[in-house]
């Protein structure tokens, strides 16, 4: 029952976060001041990420390739589909759950616990469109980090695959261009803008709506992660049915 | 000024307002004091607007709370100020952002006429050279004219305070108590302080009601709060050795 009026509550605040809008020269800072916080300080991390994730799929893909009537462009074909399928939109999703994740929902919920929310109330702002509305814009953004994260991780297999002598750099470019969809990249993109405005909300909902202390802050930012990975994987599935299926 | 009208707010089981009826008026500091649990912070709350009552009414120089629409709400809300008992200052922003927040959120002001009203503002409160600090920073003391500063930067009608001086030393809690009165009577502000500290209620206490397990025990003044022979407020009052010598040379005076 509590799961069912948790959902509810989470619709309402999606309706009162685009009522009452703030005024457009402070909601302009305050998108570029969260497009900087969420999207531009999570670039090492998922470079990072990205180019050694890319790597070991390249690497992997090569060590199962034990018989030798199988092409060796298999492996540049093999971390293409899988960094652009799953690794880059979903796989980096799960780590900005945790990354940004945790960041909204610990600022948010210190807001809370500080009464700094409740001073904004009574000022007259409507608090869920200042906090969370920019958070949600930024976040439209994500697919360029995303767009990032899928040639990172192409170019890590590369260097893995080329460098560790598991394929030439022909072979695996070859590979690369091997039955290529370009559908793949727009179903990785509707899928990153879907899972930009889960990382965005549910965290936000977390933060917004707790009670307690600091204690309770920490609580809630570990809820948020395992409630944003949940919905991730489980709307992962659903979109993959649909767009591929 | 604020009239309350037989209001009730209920959480669950627990019944925290039985049936409140009050006035507050314009250019006087209103008390609310009692013990805790006694339902102050949850009456300051309706006040407020943060808790809608589930009976009764709250009505603002004759504009009743409930029946105005929800812009005309949160219009009326831009009327209040508030001071809360942790400052709720925003830590992002420097105390000069803070202060200047409730400008650039409401008004058209140009940068030159928001910056002379947040240095006249924080001058009013005897803050210097602090503008460009943020609230981590300063002192609570200072937070807590910050946290004025910010509630009359937008020459409020009315100005609430959640215990303004918790947590101060008590010569800088008697700065804090002063000021607020001092404002009050100069931009003629109904003031509602939520409070359980003694010095406040002599210091300030121009109207004071007494609040006993949600609902109103005793109403008067600071003068009237020695005299009264309410065993509750006197329980309260007289709570600490300082305050029963006092009560008893007033007794032995009177005698």
């Amino acid at each position: 029952m509590n799961y069912i009026a948790s959902i509810g509550s989470y619709f309402i605040m999606i309706k009162e976060v685009f009522k009452k809008p703030t005024k457009w020269s402070i909601m302009k800072t305050l998108i570029l001041k969260e497009i900087d916080e969420l999207v531009y300080g999570s670039m090492g991390i998922i470079i990072f990420i990205s180019f050694f994730i890319g790597g070991v799929v390249s690497i992997q893909t090569a060590l199962n390739i034990t018989n030798p009537l199988i092409p060796r462009n298999l492996i540049g074909f093999a971390t293409r589909q899988s960094v652009i399928l799953e690794f880059a939109p979903t796989f980096t999703s799960i780590i900005m759950a945790g990354k940004v994740g945790s960041y909204i929902t610990s600022s948010i919920g210190t807001m809370r616990v500080t009464e700094q929310i409740d001073a904004l109330e009574i000022m007259g702002v409507n608090s869920l469109n200042y906090l969370v509305f920019p958070k949600i814009i930024a976040m439209l953004f994500y697919p360029f980090v995303i767009a990032i994260a899928m040639y990172v991780g192409i170019f890590g297999g590369w260097t893995a695959g080329v460098f560790g002598g598991f394929s030439s750099s022909a072979d695996f470019v070859e590979g690369l261009q091997l039955d290529f969809i370009p559908f793949h990249v727009t179903y990785s993109f509707i899928k990153s803008i879907v899972f930009a405005l889960i990382i965005a909300t549910i965290p936000s909902f977390h933060g917004y709506y707790m009670k307690g202390g600091a204690l309770e802050v920490g609580k809630a930012s570990t809820t948020a992660f395992v409630w944003t990975s949940v919905v991730i994987i489980i709307i992962n599935y659903i979109l993959t049915q649909l767009l591929l299926g | 000024m604020i009239e309350v009208d037989d209001i009730h707010k209920s959480f669950g089981e627990s019944h925290v307002l039985k049936g409140i009826s009050s006035h507050f008026e314009k250019g006087k500091t209103n008390l609310i004091i009692g013990q805790s649990g006694s339902g102050k912070t949850v009456f300051l709350k309706c006040l407020l607007g943060l808790f809608t009552p589930d009976e009764g009414t709250i009505s603002y120089d004759g504009k009743i709370y409930s029946e105005l629409s929800a812009s005309e709400q949160r219009n009326l809300r831009q009327e209040m100020g508030m001071v809360f008992q942790g400052s709720a200052l925003f830590d992002s922003m420097t105390v000069e952002g803070n202060v200047m927040f409730p400008l650039g959120m409401f008004t058209k002001q140009s940068k030159s006429e928001m910056q002379d009203r947040v240095d006249f503002v924080l001058k009013r409160v005897n803050l210097v050279d602090a503008n460009n600090k943020y609230p981590s920073e300063i002192s609570g003391g200072m937070q807590k004219r910050v946290a004025i500063a910010r509630a009359i930067v937008m020459n409020p009608k009315y100005l609430f305070c959640d215990e303004p001086n918790s947590g101060l030393d008590p010569k800088t809690a008697i700065l804090i108590d002063n000021l607020i009165h001092e404002i009050t009577q100069e931009y003629n502000i109904t003031t509602v302080i939520n409070t359980h500290d003694m010095n406040s209620v002599m210091e300030i206490g121009e109207k004071i009601i007494f609040l006993k397990n949600g609902l109103k025990e005793w109403e008067g003044s600071n003068k009237e709060i020695f005299k009264t022979d309410n065993e509750a407020v006197t329980d309260f009052v007289y709570s600490s050795e300082l305050f029963k010598k006092v009560r008893q040379m007033y007794i032995e005076e009177r005698n």
